[in-house]
């Protein structure tokens, strides 16, 4: 799926070099509507926003797991655990497609794992809101999956084949991810005062972080206009989150339950559902750090990594001690 | 390599170094899966472990986890050998000028069945 970084590295470092031939090739592929492979020439702009938006990709889904986790001992029966840690796995594996796409780049899962550990890397803000009663499971499932689909879905025709090849597989995987969040949703709404009451609070509280999650309004987006350029985004920030609410109203109209926005109306005008304004002041308070959970989400991947690393060593212990075995087994 | 450096004053987490962790030395696997029998292993993406067995195992975890597969190939990358993108046209060049090689090359009288 990724791959194909074999042969000599292409990756550039330092200054940018231009090479007149594969600049031109590069523009014409991108014209074609073609995709760029590992080792295509690409700008050197080209290869770091892609670094950047792969990398923040590949940690979202790693420290997404976090949320989740807390609550599989916590989930209201086996069916429902069940589905949380296939979730969890999930999440897992769709970050380590996302990090074989970024090595095939020349950025090692490694080398990205200790800019995430450090802080220097970013992963998606809404993960530094907290998960604090069952309903959430249900909410985040619905409203946060539900946008990054949305988001995903219009990745799988991005330029660069390798991150496109690993989104085709996740939008695959991920529905269910929707779906099971909607569920236990739609349960919970036929349920008593107070788990209905917990569903709304649930949803209150996501909604607005699952809007931010498209980024900023495009006006202020600084790297909209390039990404759109090369490709690398097929839509604006503000046409995937007008998707998304489109989408959702009906859905929450399903369950009964409201959306925290007075201003959310159809407008047959437009086709669209029209909606209150957005409090950008937060989303940037919380991409800075500022979010209640930042610091808990990263000290909590730290402490992870950290206890982790007997079990590298181990594997590396028992690889060693089988290596002189393997040899002679291909030797006879 | 184009990453920053990796320190971060502001979190007081420890800064990334140039020190190779334990799993920057596994090597990394290109894996291939048959979906079913009757059909070709496919390359379906990369796995770092630190030997071919266990890459297997990592493979198994990361590309089966929904029936994909009832095979699994894992090989080295560094061990496989890849064409150029470089020398595209001319290493691809000798089939170019051959349409012959195609049954629509071919002029039929109308009607006749093939």
């Amino acid at each position: 799926m990724y791959g194909a970084t074999f042969g000599e590295d292409q990756s550039q470092t330092g200054d940018e070099v231009v090479d007149a031939v594969g600049l031109e090739h590069f523009e014409a592929l991108i014209e074609q509507d073609s995709r760029i492979e590992p080792r295509d020439w690409m700008p050197l702009a080209y290869r770091q926003t892609m670094i950047r938006q792969i990398a923040q990709h590949a940690h979202s889904e790693i420290i997404g797991m976090q949320p989740e986790g807390n609550f599989v001992t916590r989930a209201p029966s086996l069916r429902r655990k069940a589905i949380l840690l296939a979730k969890i796995q999930d999440e897992a594996g769709h970050g380590q497609y996302l990090y074989s796409a970024l090595e095939t780049l020349g950025m090692s899962r490694d080398q990205a794992m200790d800019l995430l550990h450090a802080g220097t890397h970013k992963y998606s803000s809404v993960f530094n809101y907290p998960a604090l009663t069952w309903a959430d499971m249900g909410a985040i499932g619905w409203l946060v999956d539900g946008a990054a689909i949305v988001n995903q879905v219009a990745l799988c025709r991005t330029s660069y084949g390798p991150y496109a090849r690993a989104m085709v597989r996740i939008c695959k995987e991920e529905s269910f991810h929707q779906r099971q969040g909607y569920e236990a949703l739609v349960v919970l709404s036929r349920g008593t005062l107070e788990q209905r009451a917990m569903c709304q609070d649930a949803i209150n509280r996501w909604w607005w972080p699952a809007l931010m999650m498209f980024g900023p309004p495009d006006g202020q987006s600084s790297h909209t206009a390039q990404s759109m350029a090369w490709k690398i985004k097929r839509q604006t920030n503000d046409e995937l989150r007008q998707k998304f609410i489109d989408m959702t109203v009906p859905q929450a109209e399903v369950i009964g339950m409201s959306l925290p926005d007075p201003e959310l109306r159809w407008n047959a005008a437009t086709g669209h559902y029209d909606h209150g304004p957005i409090d950008w002041d937060e989303m940037y308070r919380v991409v800075r750090g500022d979010g209640p959970c930042n610091q808990q989400r990263l000290a909590h991947r730290n402490q992870c990594h950290d206890e982790g690393q007997w079990v590298r060593e181990a594997a590396n212990a028992y690889a060693a001690k089988h290596a002189p075995r393997a040899a002679e087994g291909s030797a006879a | 390599m184009t990453s920053a450096s990796g320190e971060s004053a502001a979190t007081g987490q420890p800064a990334a170094t140039d020190q190779p962790t334990a799993s920057d030395q596994w090597r990394l696997y290109e894996v291939f899966v048959r979906a079913r029998r009757g059909l070709s292993h496919h390359h379906v993406g990369s796995v770092h472990a630190p030997d071919a067995q266990m890459a297997l195992r990592n493979a198994r975890d990361l590309y089966t986890r929904r029936e994909e597969g009832v095979s699994i190939w894992v090989a080295a990358a560094a061990d496989i050998t890849a064409s150029s993108p470089q020398e595209k046209d001319s290493f691809f060049d000798p089939a170019g000028d051959k349409v012959y090689r195609h049954p629509t090359f071919y002029d039929l009288p109308d009607g006749v069945q093939m």
